[in-house]
């Protein structure tokens, strides 16, 4: 039995007369990685923030773990995680000083935290970096502990903003094991991409374009319905399909307040 | 609580971390209490005059040897003529001009009466008249001298004279230093307030972090004390670094209560804090934060009365420093330092602070948002 843990119903977004999000509707199920596609400006990131709780909606009915988006919206924080694009460890702390201060936030005690860090940082590799700052580590090294330290409290989801955003092809390919296992641990995951080849990764996408959302199935339904080899095919055909496919091209700086 | 502490933890580690911190945190009161202190001072330490004699009796002389022999007159020449002393003061060669007629000498004794003439230079007004009242005492003493002196009588004072004798309190010797240093203190405490506390938050903006932890079920009014003592405690510790210079330094006198200066900047930080924290929750940047701190702190500063006293402002600026909280600071770390006044002393400008505080804090809270 399928169980919605996301519900979102005629979500609209504006930003004064512009709109960043037009009549969103869909659910995402608990335990499933939703991939959330679409070109850049496209309305990916203003809809994961008001998910996630940093930006209000202008309109609809949106329920997340089982909380109002409108009135329980500190609830909703306890129950999830977060990884922006934006990078979001503090640079100048050391990789245990983090887990301490995000571990503490949350609420996890001291025992139980370093239980913890012991086996993710033998899991990560990185026990030699244990108290190395942020700020030396590789690019790719800090996505992966951002998205351990994003689900280091064990939410129920995870939300994902364009979390591969320039990093190597391996190290992608690691990252998106990690996103396996959160998922095989129970963790609904919510990514935003537009790396056409992680769309396969997902058990379901949502493409979107232009504030609306086009398509939403799995990778392997959607290709048969475009009778498209591969996602990116899919992607190009919806993109084309639209009648706008670039308004709102370069906006999202816009909503990235 | 243990949110808090984590907070506090999480600051005071990327603080002393930062490697502009510690040189702020020592340095900026170590220069402020030396050199500003010394450097801003209506003391009259020298005054430049030039003499144009006409007359050339003893009497001229007499004068321009009174003159000569005060400490901080310098009688640079003595030239024939009332040219050669205005452009001396063009040339900013002389503050003054003094201008002793032919005849003096005789006309005094004849008419009992005589004109002189002093010109001073008055770009700064207030050096001027303290030079103008300075001298006209001098011309006083020097004048009775005469009378005494050819009437032939001893030089005592007419039985019917009112004379009066100054005795200043709080400031004996009136030492400018002992007034300007508080004052100094004021500023320097509510520098490393309000920039600190208000680059911290919108940094954390500017890299994104804010982000993060807007997404944590994190309690606004935790997350701002979190901000908020961390600051808290460096001023204060600024002040008391602040206050030894100035013990050490310049013999500050502390005549009232320490804990009492201590618990009213306590209680003066927490506004300003909380006002730093406002603008930045205001702001975006760092830049902004400094542009908009400093257009505050530039109208607090002025208007509060570290140079001129508030008593003689306008009644409208009057008005605007009862929302001064350096104004309030000022008079309070004044009073304490170099009157004693107690804790009922101050009750309106306690209380006036309480009300800034619980606005500007209030402010801050109720500005920073979780969701935008």
């Amino acid at each position: 039995m399928k169980e919605e843990i996301i519900r979102v119903k005629n979500l609209v977004k504006k930003f004064g007369s512009f709109t960043a999000n037009d009549n969103l509707t869909f659910d995402v199920y608990k335990g499933e990685v939703f991939g959330f596609l679409g070109a850049n400006g496209a309305g990916k990131t203003t809809a994961i923030r008001i998910l996630s709780g940093l930006s209000s909606p202008t309109s609809g009915k949106l329920n997340v773990a089982g909380f109002d988006v409108y009135t329980e919206t500190e609830k909703i924080k306890k129950n999830i995680g977060y990884m922006s694009q934006k990078f979001s460890l503090y640079e100048d702390l050391t990789v245990a000083e983090n887990i301490r201060f995000y571990a503490g936030i949350y609420g996890i005690s001291p025992k139980r935290r370093k239980e913890k860090m012991g086996e993710l940082l033998k899991k990560l590799e990185m026990e030699k970096a244990k108290n190395k700052l942020i700020a030396g580590l590789p690019l790719g090294w800090k996505q992966k502990l951002a998205f351990s330290v994003a689900v280091f409290h064990e939410p129920k989801i995870v939300f994902l903003d364009e979390p591969t955003g320039g990093v190597d092809p391996v190290t992608r390919r690691k990252f998106w094991d990690m996103i396996y296992e959160a998922a095989n641990d129970g963790i609904t995951v919510f990514v935003t991409t537009h790396y056409m080849d992680e769309a396969e990764y997902c058990d379901r996408v949502s493409i979107m374009d232009a504030g609306k959302i086009e398509a939403l199935d799995t990778p392997a339904k959607l290709k048969e319905k475009y009778n498209a080899k591969d996602m990116d095919e899919v992607f190009l055909r919806i993109a084309r399909a639209s009648p706008n496919p670039s308004e709102g091209g370069g906006q999202e700086t816009i909503t990235n307040e | 609580m243990k949110t808090i502490k984590y907070l506090l933890q999480k600051e005071f580690l990327q603080i002393f971390r930062n490697k502009t911190m510690l040189p702020m945190i020592i340095g900026v009161p170590l220069m402020q209490m030396l050199i500003l202190v010394f450097a801003a001072t209506y003391d009259l330490k020298k005054i430049d005059m030039v003499v144009v004699d006409y007359d050339l009796s003893s009497a001229s002389r007499e004068l321009i040897a009174k003159f000569d022999g005060i400490p901080f007159y310098n009688v640079t020449s003595i030239v024939p003529d009332e040219q050669f002393g205005e452009e001396m003061m063009l040339t900013d060669e002389a503050d003054a001009v003094l201008v002793i007629p032919a005849n003096m000498e005789r006309e005094l004794v004849r008419e009992n009466e005589q004109k002189l003439q002093l010109l001073v230079n008055a770009i700064d007004g207030n050096t001027a008249q303290l030079i103008y009242s300075y001298s006209a005492r001098i011309f006083g003493g020097f004048n009775q001298n005469l009378i005494a002196e050819w009437r032939g009588i001893p030089n005592l004072t007419p039985p019917n004279e009112i004379k009066i004798t100054e005795s200043y309190w709080f400031n004996n010797e009136l030492d400018y230093k002992w007034y300007m240093a508080p004052g100094i203190l004021a500023i320097l405490v509510t520098i490393i307030g309000m920039f600190m506390s208000g680059m911290n938050l919108v940094r954390e903006k500017e890299i994104g972090t804010i982000e993060q932890l807007n997404v944590t079920p994190i309690r606004k009014h935790h997350f701002i004390i979190g901000k908020l003592v961390p600051f808290w405690i460096i001023a204060l510790f600024d002040l008391a670094f602040g206050l030894f210079i100035a013990w050490l330094v310049f013999n500050l006198p502390v005549v009232g209560s320490l804990w009492l200066l201590f618990g009213f900047a306590g209680l003066y930080l927490l506004g300003v804090l909380g006002l730093g924290l406002f603008i930045s929750t205001v702001a975006d940047t760092q830049q902004q934060v400094m542009f908009i701190s400093f257009f505050f702190m530039m109208i607090f500063i002025l208007m509060g009365g570290i140079f001129t006293p508030v008593e003689s402002m306008p009644e409208w600026a009057q008005t605007f420093n009862h929302l001064n909280p350096i104004y309030y600071f000022m008079k309070i770390m004044r009073n304490i330092l170099l009157k004693g006044s107690g804790f009922f002393d101050l009750l309106e400008e306690f209380f006036s602070l309480v009300v800034l505080g619980i606005i500007f804090l209030s402010l801050a809270i109720w500005r920073y948002r979780k969701t935008t």
